[in-house]
């Protein structure tokens, strides 16, 4: 399928040889050279060439064809996690930019492969896809576009309530338990009759027995559990018509195969920009093109004035535990090494730094990575600071530059991925089989009216009132949508949602 | 390509959203600054599908990378966003969106929501032009013409009426007699040729908003009468004590002072029709906006002479807008009204604000002349 022509071909070859020298580990990879309207389409598609009917994907191009027409921006990389690696080259780039995207996508290719997180990832995802667009279009010969594409919609409103942890587990069982009262639930085993009295006595176990019963009767909550994948308990329990019920999997389907994505972008990015940078320079630019290469590297990795770029910090990161492993800056020796010159000029000759990143690469994802390897040196170093806007002047203003604050404010913005966390409490709330769920508030409100037509989504798909418990302005409160009217309700100190987990 | 698809389903969308929030766009103004010969572009808000998400606090802060002054006064870091992962981080606010649509397609928004007549051109019987098409059908002709759906349509209905026709094996061979040739036919259409001429008032009294309603309303009415007339020619004078014709740029930007004396630019008007556009050929729409004041009754009493005589009977309509404002005395139009109340060939109209456009534009063009 490869259409490369005979000079990129060659260029490949050497690139492709040289990431293996480097001990990468990828799937195969196929480079299709295409042109900017077919980038965009791709684009648009999220780098498949066939999905579902959806103007989703068509506002999508248009935004990227005008602004490519226009000179705004243009799209050089693009690469899809699949077995083989599908990536894009545009027409008429530079054959340094050509390299430099060769180089790149082998990084994103072995962290595709490697990285645990992608690892339930369907790597046959263009067939599946393709699959999913048929059975749209069927559905839609069915059903009329408008029905279909209204309820695509739904899902699509839908779509972030899943479970980004749970990518590694097997999908989520609704398990019932039963609902017996077993003597053994509340009598300790006795061992000598003659103790009987005194290790159960009546009293006592009419306690327990008590407590059981409340207990068993909270069991038989439904679900049982907070769930936190409500695609999953929609498809499962909520009243749809079977071509409903395959759209929403579809949805599903297609939005836990993206989450890995953007679970690592700032370590993906961080480790294919680490790979292209060792590998353009130390073996592949020639003398012509090391000026081109160091203007277009560092516009990739340019940090704008209080912007934070995945690029930039990934492959800081990256290079910054290389050089700790090297030097053998880790570890209770160095913690409690308080002589900032001998730290300065710390070097045990470990060289185990390229093993340390390898393993990053592979168990890390962008939570844990910043969480473990972000060290106070590296702030500094890179002048990191908090921002906040400034409420006088309305401007973004510096706020401080302490370690623990940019820790805490970047996992924050990190953690869940940046989605807020949704459970379902009761699928049969109040006894009358309405919807509720609570909001882990951290500290952030929902947007009001967004949450409005979600929960009115969110009602179609249930057809019974849905109800939300959150924080609005410092206050508990829960929203309800009873099919009709979008109310807003006091609630009692005991509802309060709870704090984080 | 399947994305052409998604592409124009897109576009209907937004089409539909032009039609729900048209008064927003009508009095706005925000397309006509957009236009581009055949095509308007209207900048919408991306349409967003709605999730749960956080609110707009999350860019109130961030963390960023710089030049930040430890110890200092705290420096300015810029409100971009913060984390960048995922949709997490972009902006929250309305993304604009351009999207073109073509002048066409928003008359016919237009007749839809004010639901207009469509114009019946004056004199259609006096001018008619000749046309060769490819619309007509004959049993002869060059086998580059051959229609060959409508010869196999010949040759079916010969096998169902001689009774050869089986359904199970519906074989039909078409022979020399069924053939069927695509030939010219002649076709008549009337000629249309309209000229719309805008007079407006820039005394001193007119301001800025004054012109800007003039200016939304000049748009929507060339807009409509461009989908009737192919070819529409507009002409503009301005006047305040003495008239003159100016490009339409000028039209809009000339704030002059001084005096008002509507009848200098009826004159002029009429001098034009007389000298380019004869009646007999021409559908002629003068518009004059003004916001009603008149420097004498005497030269009311002129203005009103000129069109009982001369507009009247030439024009398809004669249109008066007066616009509101602080300075005018508004009393032209009630003198109008006086005078011509009854009359079918004249419309009149008040503009308030910009809230009023739409129904001034019903007014004008409700009449379907």
């Amino acid at each position: 399928m490869a259409n490369l022509t005979l000079e990129l071909e060659a260029e490949r070859k050497k690139i492709c040889q040289i990431a293996k020298d480097c001990n990468l580990d990828f799937f195969e990879t196929i480079f299709e050279l295409i042109n900017y309207d077919q980038i965009s389409q791709f684009a648009a598609y999220g780098g498949f060439p066939v999905r579902y009917p959806h103007w989703r994907f068509g506002m999508e191009y248009e935004q990227l064809s005008k602004s490519y027409e226009y000179g705004l921006s243009k799209i050089y990389e693009m690469v899809i996690n699949t077995d083989p690696c599908y990536a894009y080259l545009m027409e008429g780039n530079s054959m340094m930019d050509q390299k430099l995207v060769m180089a790149h996508v082998y990084g994103h290719c072995d962290f595709f492969k490697n990285n645990i997180w992608f690892s339930k990832t369907n790597r046959k995802m263009i067939d599946q896809m393709a699959n999913h667009a048929t059975r749209v279009r069927r559905y839609v010969d069915r059903y009329g576009q408008e029905t279909v594409e209204k309820f695509i919609d739904t899902c699509l409103s839908l779509e972030n309530l899943i479970d980004r942890y749970s990518v590694l587990n097997a999908p989520d069982k609704f398990k019932s338990t039963s609902t017996q009262l077993k003597e053994s639930d509340y009598i300790y085993n006795v061992e000598r009759q003659y103790m009987d009295k005194y290790i159960n006595p009546p009293d006592v176990v009419e306690e327990h027995k008590k407590i059981q019963i409340e207990k068993m009767q909270s069991k038989l909550k439904f679900p049982e559990e907070p769930v936190r994948d409500i695609l999953s308990f929609l498809i499962h329990f909520a009243p749809l018509d079977d071509w409903q019920q395959d759209v929403l999997t579809i949805i599903r389907d297609e939005a836990y195969y993206f989450a890995p994505q953007g679970m690592t972008k700032t370590m993906n990015e961080g480790w294919a920009s680490y790979w292209h940078s060792h590998m353009m320079t130390k073996r592949i630019l020639n003398d012509a093109e090391i000026i081109d290469f160091a203007d277009h590297h560092s516009g990739t990795t340019f940090m704008q004035m209080g912007g934070y770029n995945p690029y930039k910090v990934g492959i800081e990161l990256m290079r910054d535990i290389e050089d700790r492993w090297n030097k053998g800056k880790f570890g209770r020796e160095w913690n409690e090494c308080d002589d900032v010159r001998e730290k300065i000029h710390w070097d045990k000759r470990l060289n185990q730094g390229r093993d340390k990143i390898f393993e990053v690469r592979r168990i890390y994802n962008d939570v844990t990575f910043i969480d473990e390897f972000l060290t106070e040196e590296f702030c500094v170093k890179n002048k990191m600071f908090v921002y906040k806007l400034n409420k006088e002047t309305n401007k973004f203003e510096v706020d401080t530059t302490n370690f623990k604050a940019i820790k805490s404010q970047l996992l924050f913005q990190l953690a869940n991925f940046g989605q807020p966390i949704i459970k379902i409490e009761d699928a049969n709330f109040e006894n009358r089989g309405e919807l509720l769920l609570t909001h882990v508030h951290e500290g952030l409100d929902l947007q009001p009216n967004h949450m409005d037509q979600t929960m009115r989504n969110l009602f179609t798909v249930w057809k019974r009132p849905i109800n939300l418990v959150t924080i609005m302005e410092n206050e508990g409160c829960m929203f309800r949508f009873d099919g009709k009217n979008y109310t807003k309700h006091e609630i009692e100190t005991e509802k309060k949602p709870e704090n984080v987990d | 390509m399947s994305i052409r698809e998604d592409q124009n389903r897109f576009k209907n969308i937004v089409k539909g959203k032009v039609r729900e929030e048209f008064k927003r766009f009508v009095t706005q103004g925000e397309l006509i600054g957009k236009r581009e010969d055949e095509y308007v572009k209207i900048p919408i808000p991306k349409i967003d599908i709605p999730t749960f998400r956080f609110g707009p606090k999350q860019n109130e802060q961030g963390v960023g990378q710089g030049d930040g002054d430890n110890s200092g006064q705290p420096q300015q870091g810029q409100g971009q966003s913060g984390s960048g992962q995922g949709e997490a981080g972009e902006a929250p606010g309305e993304h604009l969106l351009e999207v073109e649509i073509s002048l066409e397609e928003l008359a016919e928004i237009l007749g839809e929501k004010l639901q207009l007549p469509n114009i019946q051109p004056r004199g259609t019987s006096q001018l008619v032009t000749e046309k060769n098409k490819y619309s007509g059908i004959a049993p002869v002709g060059p086998e580059g013409l051959r229609k060959f759906k409508q010869t196999y349509k010949k040759a079916l209905a010969r096998y169902i009426s001689s009774g050869t026709y089986n359904p199970d094996d519906p074989k039909i061979i078409p022979i020399r007699r069924d053939y069927q040739y695509r030939t010219v036919k002649k076709t008549q259409s009337p000629h249309t040729k309209a000229v719309v001429i805008y007079m407006m008032d820039v005394s001193g009294s007119m301001g800025e908003e004054q012109k800007e309603i003039v200016r939304l309303e000049s748009f929507w009415i060339n807009t409509w009468l461009t989908k009737h007339y192919k070819g529409l020619e507009t002409r503009f004078i301005i006047h305040d004590a003495a008239a003159k014709e100016v490009s339409e740029d000028v039209f809009f930007k000339t704030s002059e002072s001084g005096g008002t004396l509507i009848s200098s630019a009826y004159k002029l008007c009429q001098q034009m029709i007389l000298e380019d556009y004869p009646t007999s050929e021409w559908n002629i729409y003068p518009f004059h906006f003004s916001d009603g004041d008149n420097w004498s009754g005497e030269d009311t009493r002129l203005c009103l002479q000129l069109i009982k005589d001369f507009f009247l009977p030439n024009v398809n309509v004669f249109s008066y807008g007066q616009v509101e404002s602080k300075y005018g005395s508004g009393q032209f139009l009630k003198d109008l009204q006086k005078e011509f109340l009854e009359d079918e060939r004249i419309t009149l109209s008040q503009i308030e604000s910009r809230d009023k456009i739409l129904d001034s534009i019903k007014d004008f063009l409700g009449k379907g002349k």
